[in-house]
């Protein structure tokens, strides 16, 4: 029998004081359902490292654990969405995105599902794990495939937001979030629309454009910057695609760097997705210059014979 | 009824089609199991339908799978003519039985089947792969109405199946989910997951399928990657097993009846249907090099008398 960990016990409390943010999405979920909305879930044995338990708790019914096979979780993710429930699957973002990267195209995008796929745990967040539970190429990957938005949170009350945007976005959706534990950046109530990035300021010298667990950093090296009489700004891209296009060109009207961080290779993410409008735009502009910030595509560490 | 374009002279050969023999409402389980001489005639002109759209639309492509397509036309016939609940004219119907297709390399013998129900123009089949139209190789749920689930990729239609499983049982509704495996896809993992989760979740109203033709691109299934034993396989899994002959439509049509109503039965059910690729057509039931082909004129007129003889006997 499936006998999810109870959430007054002591493994669950020291999981929520090392994750503060690890509740988010299956509050958020569970609060979508009381307001009546046709919430699902599935969880690929991960529900406590995403929180889904507290969900699944709550609403067993429409909790589905499908164990350690996520591609069938994502394909039936796509069967369920038919039927018209709102599926909500989580894993691993390294699992999520490059796992399950074919049925992602095919069940989900290609069938216009609206599946919203949460990889979580993204980035190089899960350290010593290594490099199979790394996940530095999904950004890439998911913004490649057609229709499918692509979205990457930078703190729990931006996640909560988007999840809460998302009832009403027709398309499939890749979240990115992080371990749970991302620094406050917003308010609970700030606004949040798919598309739309959120500008803190364009700088005459440098604009950071920031995605995911990158903008609470990048916000701090703002400010140190500024503090040191710097003019530099910050853009918090939080959808990767459709990339706000608009909020790019404005910060290279006026700045001589544009830089892109992210917990990401610098090959097609953020980065990459920059670049493009720079690129494509390069005779309109005063032309600054694009630097890519993230992870080398190099591997640092020859191998050991 | 009035002829539209795209019909053709053999396709008034049957008696006219009656959508179901069963009730729209629930509590199938009063249904009989036994197929009258009539419905028995009826399913066996609705599979050379399906042979003989096969072979025209084919022509229109110039490349295409004739011999998937003939293994599984009983099935189809039986499926879409006697099995699911639908309702003509109404494609995306919330109660109806859903059909995905895992192998959908077969979907040019789905396409006449759901031109005939009124679910698109039968105008559309005349312009089956050409540029612009809904209908290709391969079937397209956002293109092609009827059509429950988009396929190619083979191995992702029984996990499809099973999230409309579960959906259905979310939702309290008792829609029946059908799923055409094909046998070389059960080399595909994840059919296995599927396997796995159908029966952990006991979705009884889950239904799959296998076409066991044999055959698949680079040759005999058991020479590419052995199966067998498949029976025990399913049955290790948790599924309800039941071997038919894939060419008969009594013992498909009984099997699924059977299958459909059967409420007692807490495990998903897997029909293992004996079926010969290229069936129909003696000189493909032969050759498997036919999984993808094109027929020259003379090929296609002796092709459409072999399936035409084959009503006769």
């Amino acid at each position: 029998m499936n006998r999810p960990l109870d959430p007054g016990s002591w493994q669950y409390r020291e999981l929520n004081s090392r994750a503060p943010t690890l509740s988010t999405l299956s509050d958020t979920l569970i609060a979508l359902a009381e307001e009546g909305h046709p919430i699902v879930a599935g969880s690929a044995d991960l529900q406590y490292s995403n929180g889904l338990v507290g969900f699944a708790r709550r609403y067993p019914e429409r909790f589905i654990q499908f164990g350690i096979s996520e591609q069938n979780m994502v394909s039936a993710a796509a069967g369920l969405a038919t039927t018209g429930l709102m599926p909500f699957v989580a894993t691993f973002a390294s699992f999520l995105a490059l796992l399950c990267c074919e049925q992602i195209r095919m069940d989900v995008a290609y069938c216009a599902q609206p599946v919203r796929l949460i990889g979580h745990h993204a980035g190089i967040s899960l350290g010593f794990y290594g490099t199979s539970h790394h996940a530095t190429e999904d950004l890439a990957i998911m913004r490649s495939i057609s229709d499918l938005t692509v979205v990457a949170p930078a703190d729990g009350a931006q996640f909560a937001a988007a999840i809460r945007a998302s009832v009403h976005h027709p398309q499939p959706i890749y979240f990115r979030i992080g371990r749970g534990h991302d620094p406050v950046v917003y308010d609970q109530d700030t606004p949040f629309a798919f598309g739309e990035a959120i500008t803190h300021g364009i700088g005459d010298e440098i604009t950071i454009i920031a995605t995911g667990s990158s903008v609470h950093p990048a916000l701090e090296a703002t400010r140190a910057l500024q503090a040191g009489g710097k003019s530099v700004g910050l853009i918090d891209m939080h959808t990767i695609k459709p990339l706000d296009e608009k909020a790019v060109l404005a910060a290279a009207d006026r700045s001589r760097i544009i830089l892109t961080v992210e917990e990401h290779t610098i090959l097609g993410g953020l980065g990459g997705a920059v670049a493009e409008v720079m690129a494509e735009h390069g005779g309109t502009l005063p032309a600054p210059s694009t630097r890519r910030g993230g992870v080398s595509s190099r591997r640092s560490s020859p191998r050991t014979r | 009824m009035a002829a539209e374009a795209g019909d053709r002279a053999y396709e008034g050969a049957g008696p006219p089609f009656i959508l179901g023999y069963h009730p729209l409402e629930h509590g199938r389980n009063s249904m009989n199991t036994t197929l009258t001489q009539d419905e028995i005639t009826r399913l066996e002109e609705r599979a050379r339908f399906i042979r003989l759209e096969t072979i025209r639309l084919i022509s229109i492509a110039k490349v295409g799978h004739y011999s998937s397509a003939f293994s599984a036309a009983e099935i189809f016939a039986t499926l879409y003519y006697d099995t699911m609940r639908i309702r003509r004219d109404e494609p995306a119907w919330i109660d109806r039985d859903r059909f995905l297709m895992g192998k959908g390399h077969a979907a040019v013998a789905l396409f006449p089947v759901l031109a005939d129900l009124g679910f698109f123009p039968k105008a559309w089949l005349d312009q089956y792969t050409r540029l612009g139209s809904p209908l290709g190789d391969h079937p397209d749920m956002r293109k092609v109405p009827g059509v429950d689930f988009s396929s190619g990729s083979i191995g992702h239609a029984l996990s499809a199946g099973l999230g409309m499983a579960l959906g259905a049982r979310i939702l309290k509704r008792d829609f029946r989910t059908f799923v055409m495996l094909g046998d070389g896809e059960m080399q595909e993992g994840q059919v296995w997951e599927a396997a796995l989760a159908a029966a952990n979740h006991g979705l009884s109203r889950l239904i799959a399928i296998i076409d066991r033709n044999g055959f698949q691109l680079d040759g005999r299934v058991d020479d590419t990657m052995a199966i067998e034993p498949l029976r025990e396989k399913w049955e290790a899994f948790g599924w309800d097993v039941s071997d038919v002959d894939g060419h008969d439509v009594v013992s498909v049509a009984e099997c699924l009846r059977r299958l459909r109503d059967d409420e007692r039965r807490a495990k998903p059910a897997c029909v293992i249907a004996h079926t010969i690729k290229g069936k129909g057509v003696s000189y493909m039931e032969t050759e498997p090099g036919w999984h993808l082909g094109y027929l020259a004129p003379a090929d296609e007129a002796r092709a459409i008398e072999e399936i035409m003889a084959g009503a006769a006997r």
